[in-house]
């Protein structure tokens, strides 16, 4: 119906004196990977979590799908179609990897008040676990203990984790955060690959990550929203490279 | 195989349980009926314990509530109503009380974490206790006796290696519901709330819910192990509902197994078992068992049933 999936109007949240966003107001289109850009502490972890459910706003709503969630908590949004990836790695680290997945699984497919039938007989929870292990390619490592897994592969666990669950909406708060090179790249490519049959809010440090791979970009300054376009758009903008890129950018770091 | 290997004990168990009587009565020891008795009411509180704290990670200081309201609904109906002292009449609303006061409890609690959660337990259980020391009617802090065991058609309770069948019998049953439980869809999403309660959240799951479910449920069979115990000392006292008792009930699951099925078992009988026999030297015998607890959280922190679990490849 609605061309835009997530719609945020006048979104604001105070901790004490601080204001980490002032009325951000975005609009998110169906099937279009968004990207959030800003420097340290412009508020970018806060908005994923207003996002999210995880916090409340102070002032300012939430609509999805064009239905306004912002009073839905968390575990409500997730079931309306919201997924989350942590910026610090979130994941069951006592679990198998496979069991980590097929938790996520379990959550959208029927009620989990189920107390005498094992859970383990349940096939199909792993079978499309291991299926989503295979996409992001930890499929080798279904076994494991999750907490045993090396930085790159827990990356990669968190990303398998919010697929699970069969999102509309993917928020992902700097997947790559700590990831080597080539870690990186596979994980943009997965992140490509996303594109199209997933709406994607991405929040990303890597300028080169950000322009390969969003379809529009908004700067967070300050809490403030202070430009919203194409990567073109953005790159063009003077006021972005002012507030953002300091008074001497020439276009350095920017590809 | 998981499940396979869980039968396998729990027939061991039952089978070492049934023979413990003629056992006991060959070896001229029948007094140790009654106090394996004791043992397995102990086991069964551990247990209910166990579900909260080893498996949903909610340290609960406050369960003994949930054990002395029990005792007390049989202590009470053996009173005001003995014509329904009957066990199956007397037990399931035993059962049925400590239900609904873990859900009162938990409403509340459970919107707390960590410290806050111990304290709030523990606060409430506390509250509880000073409610029944002031009930004149049922004996204030002196307790109350019960006049006769609760009935079961066809079986002489006061008899106590029948009684002692019967423990066995619900514990057994409780022992294989849990351990259903606990391999169930609800029993792994209380693992990963226990893992990771904000990842659970973010993935759908509304935890809180999960959470209540298990204080109930836990709150349910400690009920029954008040009923139980009410019966097999013919008395209930607020004591029972005092933290020491939740204190102990924890010590014994950190010594068994903390989220192990077999941890409350094990636990209650080797705190039990010690005590028995080391009183009998001093009275100062948790100078022992704090050492031992130190031996155990240090070099087998997966407690006894621990030492028993096969290593994961």
């Amino acid at each position: 119906m609605s061309e835009l999936l997530l719609e945020t109007r006048g979104l604001q949240k105070r901790f004490g004196g601080l204001v980490a966003t002032d009325s951000v107001s975005l609009a998110i289109r169906r099937g279009e990977c968004h990207a959030v850009i800003g420097p340290n502490g412009a508020g970018k972890t806060t908005l994923i979590g207003q996002l999210s459910g995880v916090l409340a706003p102070d002032a300012g709503c939430v609509l999805f799908a064009g239905r306004d969630v912002t009073d839905c908590s968390a575990h409500r949004r997730a079931m309306l179609g919201f997924a989350r990836s942590f910026q610090i790695t979130s994941i069951l680290g006592s679990f198998t990897v496979v069991d980590n997945v097929a938790l996520a699984v379990q959550a959208v497919s029927g009620s989990s008040f189920r107390f005498w039938h094992a859970v383990n007989t349940e096939t199909e929870l792993a079978e499309k676990a291991l299926e989503i292990l295979h996409r992001v390619g930890l499929e080798g490592l279904a076994q494991r203990t999750a907490r045993d897994l090396s930085h790159g592969e827990h990356r990669q666990l968190e990303l398998a984790l919010a697929l699970a669950t069969r999102p509309q909406l993917m928020l992902l708060d700097e997947p790559m955060a700590g990831m080597g090179p080539d870690e990186s790249e596979r994980m943009l490519s997965l992140i490509a690959g996303l594109k199209g049959s997933h709406t994607i809010v991405l929040v990303e440090h890597d300028m080169d990550v950000v322009f390969r791979l969003a379809d529009r970009i908004s700067v967070l300054v300050a809490g403030r929203i202070i430009a919203t376009g194409s990567g073109e758009e953005i790159r063009a903008n003077a006021e972005v490279r002012n507030a953002y890129l300091g008074d001497d950018a020439s276009g350095e770091g920017m590809p | 195989m998981q499940a396979l290997r869980r039968h396998a004990w729990l027939i061991a168990f039952m089978a070492l349980g049934l023979a413990f009587p003629k056992l006991a009565a060959v070896a001229g020891q029948e007094y140790y009926v009654s106090f394996v008795s004791r043992v397995l009411i102990w086991a069964l509180l551990a247990s209910s314990l166990n579900l909260l704290v080893g498996m949903g990670g909610m340290v609960s200081l406050g369960h003994a509530a949930f054990f002395g309201l029990g005792a007390y609904v049989v202590g009470i109906i053996g009173l005001d109503a003995p014509q329904w002292s009957g066990a199956l009449v007397a037990w399931p609303l035993a059962m049925a009380v400590s239900a609904l006061a873990a859900l009162l409890i938990g409403v509340i609690s459970l919107r707390t974490r960590g410290v806050y959660f111990i304290m709030i337990t523990l606060a409430f259980a506390q509250m509880l206790f000073y409610v029944f020391v002031s009930l004149k009617a049922y004996g204030g802090d002196d307790g109350m006796s019960l006049a006769r065991r609760s009935t079961l058609p066809g079986l002489n309770m006061a008899n106590d290696t029948v009684f002692y069948y019967v423990v066995l019998a619900l514990l057994g049953a409780c022992l294989h519901a849990l351990g259903r439980l606990r391999d169930s869809r609800f029993g792994r999403v209380l693992r990963g709330i226990k893992d990771n309660e904000a990842r659970m959240e973010s993935l759908g799951y509304a935890t809180f819910r999960f959470k209540l479910a298990a204080f109930v449920i836990a709150g349910t069979v400690a009920g029954l192990a008040g009923a139980l115990m009410a019966n097999q000392n013919s008395f209930v006292s607020p004591n029972m509902l005092h933290w020491d008792q939740s204190g102990t009930t924890l010590v014994m699951i950190i010594l068994g197994g903390l989220g192990s099925l077999w941890g409350g078992l094990a636990g209650a009988a080797v705190y039990l078992v010690l005590e028995e026999v080391l009183t009998a030297f001093t009275r100062h015998w948790q100078i022992a068992l704090g050492l031992i607890l130190l031996g155990v959280v240090f070099h087998a922190p997966q407690g006894i049933a621990g030492l028993f679990a096969r290593k994961k490849p």
